[in-house]
């Protein structure tokens, strides 16, 4: 392990040219909000070099990092910008929303060939949960099935996983039944996973702490447009953050994150049709 | 230079007031009354006194993560800073930006900020808008020793020097960048040895003496207004607290925060005060109490202040 000085760009592209020669590094950004100065080296260099260099180069790293609002951290320290590097081919994005995933989610980005980007929600660190022992892992790509439903599947990331969680333990005392659904990768999507889980509920609400405007949900509610329509019964719906930085006051803060009353309400939205 | 008397006492009167915010900011922080991120400029107090000294409200600044002390010394009022510091409406952001991108562009001031290294380019692009429209304002930007590794930072510094722009830069060097210690961050002693890369002038002084910090800013803006181009100042200090409020500081000594605690810019600018005549004991009783009514004033406006409404949630993002 290696401290560094403060210097982004040259921590990722170190990380990218060490890759490139042998190496598997890992590396940490304190926050995912941090990437900006280092942009080019990630999505210029170690996305595409394979690419570019016909198949030939091999980047094997894996850039961890926080992401996040809820703990009044304000605009450049909250955000969730997943959607960013899913908009890059070459990379791969992981988010997992338990202790257990991240150990088995991050020996598997370690071992991969690529560059894997993995975001783990701040808020997330207090979470208590039971890991297996001792190593094993869990393969890039494969979304998980948090909670079994049939009437509503809700996918979601992250902590809004556990926001999706409360809300369908509510749920089910009104009678209605909610599949909860984490990609754990958002690159490569599993798409197999959500379009079967939506062609058993016909319903489908999309959850998750990034600006929904051109957000993940946006990727994942054109998926199923595209691939299963009619087998939808209700519109897709998103429940995620405004088109607006993460605010600093904890009274604006807490509009800001998708919340269980948010969710409980597009369920029963949704439901109505 | 000559310092008046006046201004003497008015840098002895900022810094203390930035003093006893940060020490009530930081009570506050641990009663759980302020939340986020909070970065203390206690023991830093001269270098942002002595710098703004020389500036007018139409002269520019950046700030840093660590920037209430910045945002006092240019013109700040305590009132507002504490209402944005709890979040609430009537505070200089309405309780959008809190401690870490607190700002008053009225004053100058283009923000605290929470990225390390950003204000560099900031600084440069604000003293560009000043040569382009023949002001004869200045740019100033404060940046800690750790920015000073960031690409950002060099960046400017080049292209400020190949367009002689009007921008001094004031390298805020109090050893950590969080926990990493200056000796494994950089390989020359001082940050100021860099300006010669740049072909800039750059100097070391104590950044704990607020005249001397006042004297060389002085010297570097004459030279920045006169068309001279920019000057790197590197003022080495020391925080009292930890990086931010809650930081349990382990990488540093005791020892090392001890001797620097002697060193304190306060105590040292009041003793030379009182030598030199310029303060008496009563005078020195009455700016204090002045500053703790000032302080405890805020905090009640900052109190009664409602917090922002939800639907202030998506306002201010573009300008129509
Ligand atoms: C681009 C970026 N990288 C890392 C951080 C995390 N961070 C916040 S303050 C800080 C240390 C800054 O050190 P320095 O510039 O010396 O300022 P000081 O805190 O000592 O005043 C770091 C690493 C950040 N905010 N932005
Ligand atoms: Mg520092």
């Amino acid at each position: 392990m290696r401290d560094t000085p403060i210097t982004e760009s040259a921590i990722i592209g170190t990380a990218v040219g060490a890759a490139s020669c042998g190496l598997r590094p890992v590396i940490e950004l304190m926050f995912v909000d941090f990437i900006g100065v280092s942009m080019d080296q990630l999505y210029n260099q170690a996305a595409k070099m394979k690419y570019m260099f016909g198949g030939k180069a091999k980047i094997p790293m894996v850039l961890r990092t926080t992401c996040g609002a809820g703990i009044g951290a304000a605009a450049q320290h909250s955000q969730c910008l997943e959607a960013w590097f899913m908009h890059v081919p070459g990379l791969k994005v992981v988010m997992p929303s338990t202790p257990a995933d991240a150990k088995g989610l991050l020996i598997s980005a370690i071992r991969d060939d690529n560059p894997v980007v993995f975001l783990e929600h701040k808020i997330l660190y207090a979470l208590e949960g039971e890991v297996p022992a001792g190593e094993y892992t869990i393969p890039l790509g494969k979304a998980d099935i948090k909670r079994e439903g049939k009437d509503v599947t809700i996918v979601a990331t992250a902590q809004a996983v556990h926001t999706a969680l409360s809300a369908a333990e509510k749920l089910a005392r009104d009678g209605i039944s909610v599949e909860v659904l984490d990609p754990r990768t958002l690159s490569p999507l599993d798409e197999d996973a959500i379009l079967e889980s939506v062609r058993k509920t016909h319903r489908l609400v999309i959850v998750h702490e990034a600006v929904k405007f051109a957000g993940p949900g946006a990727e994942i509610a054109a998926l199923v447009a595209e691939k299963a329509f009619d087998r939808l019964d209700a519109p897709i719906l998103r429940i995620a953050a405004p088109f607006t930085p993460v605010p600093f006051s904890s009274a604006l803060e807490k509009e800001y994150i998708p919340s269980e009353e948010k969710v409980i309400r597009a369920i029963k939205k949704v439901m109505e049709s | 230079m000559d310092i008046s008397k006046e201004k003497m006492i008015d840098m002895y009167t900022i810094m203390n007031r930035i003093r006893m915010f940060e020490i009530r900011v930081s009570e506050l922080f641990a009663a759980g009354k302020i939340a986020g991120f909070v970065h203390l400029y206690a023991g830093e107090e001269a270098v942002a006194t002595g710098v703004c000294a020389n500036l007018r409200v139409s002269d520019y600044i950046t700030s840093t993560h660590r920037g209430h002390g910045h945002l006092i010394a240019k013109g700040g009022d305590v009132k507002f800073m504490m209402a944005e510091l709890f979040g609430k409406k009537t505070g200089y952001c309405k309780g959008k930006g809190g401690s870490m991108h607190i700002a008053d562009v009225d004053l100058g001031i283009l923000g605290a900020n929470g990225i390390v290294g950003a204000g560099p380019p900031l600084a440069t692009g604000a003293a560009l808008a000043c040569q382009y429209l023949e002001k004869d304002n200045v740019a100033v930007c404060f940046f800690g020793d750790g920015a000073s590794n960031q690409g950002t930072t060099h960046e400017a510094m080049n292209l400020a020097t190949c367009w002689k722009l009007p921008v001094v830069f004031i390298a805020e060097n109090n050893l950590y960048g969080i926990s990493s210690c200056t000796t494994n961050s950089m390989c020359v002693p001082n940050i100021a040895d860099r300006a010669g890369a740049y072909d800039m002038p750059g100097i070391t002084v104590d950044g704990n003496d607020v005249m001397a910090v006042c004297e060389a800013a002085s010297e570097a803006i004459k030279r920045a207004k006169q068309g001279q181009g920019p000057s790197l100042i590197e003022c080495k200090t020391y925080r009292h607290r930890g990086h931010f409020e809650g930081d349990a500081c382990v990488y540093r000594r005791k020892e090392e925060l001890e001797a620097w605690k002697e060193k304190d810019p306060i105590p040292r600018f009041e003793k030379k005060l009182l030598d030199l005549g310029v303060l008496t004991p009563e005078k020195v009783q009455e700016i204090k109490i002045s500053i703790k009514k000032e302080v405890e004033e805020a905090e009640l406006f900052a109190e009664q202040s409602p917090y922002p409404d939800a639907d202030e949630l998506t306002l201010d993002l573009y300008t129509s």
